[in-house]
């Protein structure tokens, strides 16, 4: 370890969760950035996203399509200058269809990453600080529930209760907050221990304060990660879903129901109805991926830091 | 060792117990009770107070739960109203051949996971592990139902080479005698397998050749394939053996597209029809089972690690 860290470690664990931290986290901050912006897949997957989201959520403005009424004079039509990636089987435009089907991959994946974050961190993060007993039992619910093969419990949900958007985010939350929280326990178990944490307490700092001012600014870099590649993931749990026929109903959509539903018309070469949908499933999840692995990688840089 | 593996043992016997509770309160979430989702919604009040009554529902939770687990503990799974049949006898016919399938997927993963990942901690940085990363983070992206479509279109509609369909036998017997037929499926579900075990195998290498001994065995002058091979290979695949236990979970998912995708009559797709079908005793019964493999498959792993690892010492 350089001499030169010294400084900042001090600062960096003093300084933590209290006012007086502008300088330290400004030079973390430009630290962490220097290394995520020197990634160059980092850089080519967090483009990539914002190309996503602003052809998902701006692209509808720009290209105004009927999304509301099927025409039936005009099903299956290749992609032509009015149709720029045809049309599908009940005469939607496919272009249009994909940005309104990307607003709600988008919208789940994230929703369902923040939320498993959450819940993770919580649950993590009291159980590490908590120590003991209730460590044990709060690890050995996360236990059960990763024993369970996520596809089979979220089936199991999917099947009983009729999977409206906010159902999905619940259900892929409930299947995805475990590793999160595995990984939030193990740094509060090595959070509760060191001195800046003992002197809060010997300053009568409550549980609740310590858990909420100490313990969770410092394991937020692993929730970030977690949160980008959990919404990866959320992504892919939504397209099997909506490929086991347990996606949103209709009028809904989403990439994965448009390219399950494509996969219907393979051998009839309606080309257009399948690869776009795939390959933009494949290009988001890559770059959620990508963004994930770099920010593992800058955060860690801060950890050896410290 | 003894006390490490008793006291895990004594763990998984709680995660199991988790895994009931779980399963048993997910059964008492279902909206209107398990009587409205067996009976459907067409059932009338007589018939739904009869399945409850019949059923124990109308008992207090606890003891609910106490008559399950006692059903459990006696072996009894329940019963499918989809198939008029035994969820033990279901479990009979149909896990065996997703045993087959995940098994055989596992040694297509490692044998090519490894040496891959290895490759590409040799050749860090450089254009071939650029390349094995690119595919890499595209398999593991890619939705396993649509990999498998696309091998199916290339491999059995336009090349000729491979039947579209899996092996159809009623038996794993059968199974084995339709071989080519299990070739897609097995990669389709391999893929992301391969993917994950490569990287871990890169990084992990990657951490191995750093170390003393390494520099101590090339200073000696030992054969690069020595080095390679003995002291690289060998102690950089440790870490591998649990990836192997803590994967199966999501492999069995995985299982569940494969099969319906090339409708290999296995757990995954006789799951899928419980769900449509809203068969819950199958859906529960095939839960806790796979669960409780799961649990047993991580404390295999622990225990190979300690066994293969004589630096580890558990308390």
């Amino acid at each position: 370890m350089p001499a030169a860290a010294a400084p900042l470690t001090a600062v960096s664990a003093a300084g933590a969760g209290t006012g007086d931290q502008s300088e330290a986290s400004r030079s973390t901050i430009r630290l962490f950035a220097g290394v995520f912006l020197q990634n160059r897949l980092a850089i080519i997957g967090l483009g990539t996203i914002v190309l996503i989201a602003l052809f998902s959520f701006l692209g509808p403005h720009l290209y105004v399509t009927n999304q509301v009424s099927t025409n039936i004079a005009d099903l299956t039509q290749p992609p032509s200058a009015a149709h720029p990636l045809g049309t599908d089987t009940v005469g939607y435009d496919v272009l249009g269809r994909l940005m309104l089907g990307g607003q709600s991959t988008l919208e789940v994946g994230l929703a369902a990453a923040v939320l498993s974050s959450l819940i993770g961190a919580v649950w993590g993060g009291i159980a590490g600080y908590a120590g003991g007993w209730v460590d044990s039992l709060m690890m050995r619910v996360v236990d059960s529930f990763l024993a369970i093969p996520p596809l089979l419990l979220m089936m199991i949900l999917a099947s009983a209760y009729t999977p409206t958007i906010p159902v999905l985010i619940i259900v892929i939350a409930l299947v995805s907050w475990l590793i999160t929280g595995r990984l939030a326990r193990g740094d509060a178990l090595s959070l509760r221990v060191r001195e800046y944490i003992q002197a809060a307490r010997m300053f009568g700092a409550g549980k609740g304060r310590i858990i909420i001012r100490h313990i969770f600014p410092n394991i937020i870099g692993t929730i970030i990660v977690q949160t980008t590649l959990s919404t990866a993931n959320a992504i892919l749990l939504l397209a099997s879903l909506s490929y086991l026929g347990l996606g949103p109903p209709p009028p809904a959509t989403n990439w994965g129901e448009m390219l399950s539903n494509g996969l219907n018309y393979i051998y009839d070469g309606y080309w257009w109805l399948i690869y776009p949908a795939g390959i933009l499933i494949v290009l988001t999840v890559v770059a959620f991926n990508f963004v994930g692995d770099a920010l593992r990688d800058a955060f860690e840089v801060r950890l050896v830091q410290r | 060792m003894i006390a490490y593996i008793s006291r895990r043992l004594a763990q998984s016997v709680a995660v199991v117990f988790g895994v009931t509770i779980i399963v048993f309160v997910l059964v008492h979430l279902l909206p209107g009770g398990p009587a409205r989702a067996l009976l459907g919604s067409r059932a009338s009040p007589q018939q739904l107070y009869q399945f409850i009554v019949a059923n124990g529902y109308n008992k207090p939770i606890f003891v609910q739960y106490a008559d399950y687990i006692g059903r459990l503990l006696h072996g009894n799974l329940g019963y499918s109203y989809h198939y008029n049949q035994t969820v033990q006898s279901l479990l009979v016919q149909y896990l065996p051949k997703s045993a087959l399938l995940v098994g055989l997927s596992y040694i297509v993963a490692l044998a090519i996971g490894i040496p891959v990942g290895l490759l590409q901690a040799l050749r860090r940085n450089r254009p071939t592990d650029y390349l094995l990363t690119g595919i890499s983070f595209v398999g593991y992206s890619m939705p396993a139902f649509w990999l498998g479509i696309l091998l199916v279109l290339l491999f059995a509609v336009d090349l000729h080479v491979l039947p579209p369909e899996g092996p159809q036998g009623a038996s794993v017997a059968a199974v084995l005698h339709q071989p080519t037929a299990l070739v897609l499926p097995v990669v389709t579900l391999a893929v992301i397998n391969i993917a994950m075990f490569s990287r871990f195998m890169r990084s992990s290498a990657i951490e191995t050749l750093v170390q003393d001994h390494i520099r101590t065995a090339r200073a000696k002058g030992a054969p690069n394939r020595v080095v390679v091979f003995r002291h690289t290979l060998r102690n950089s695949l440790i870490p591998v053996i649990t990836l192997v236990g803590l994967s199966l979970p999501a492999t069995l998912s995985g299982a569940v597209i494969t099969e319906s995708v090339f409708n290999y009559p296995g757990m995954g797709l006789l799951f899928w029809n419980a769900a449509v079908t809203h068969d819950l005793p199958v859906m529960l019964g095939f839960t806790i089972v796979v669960a409780t493999a799961t649990v047993l498959g991580s404390l295999l792993a622990d225990v190979l690690y300690a066994v293969t690892d004589p630096r580890i010492r558990y308390q």
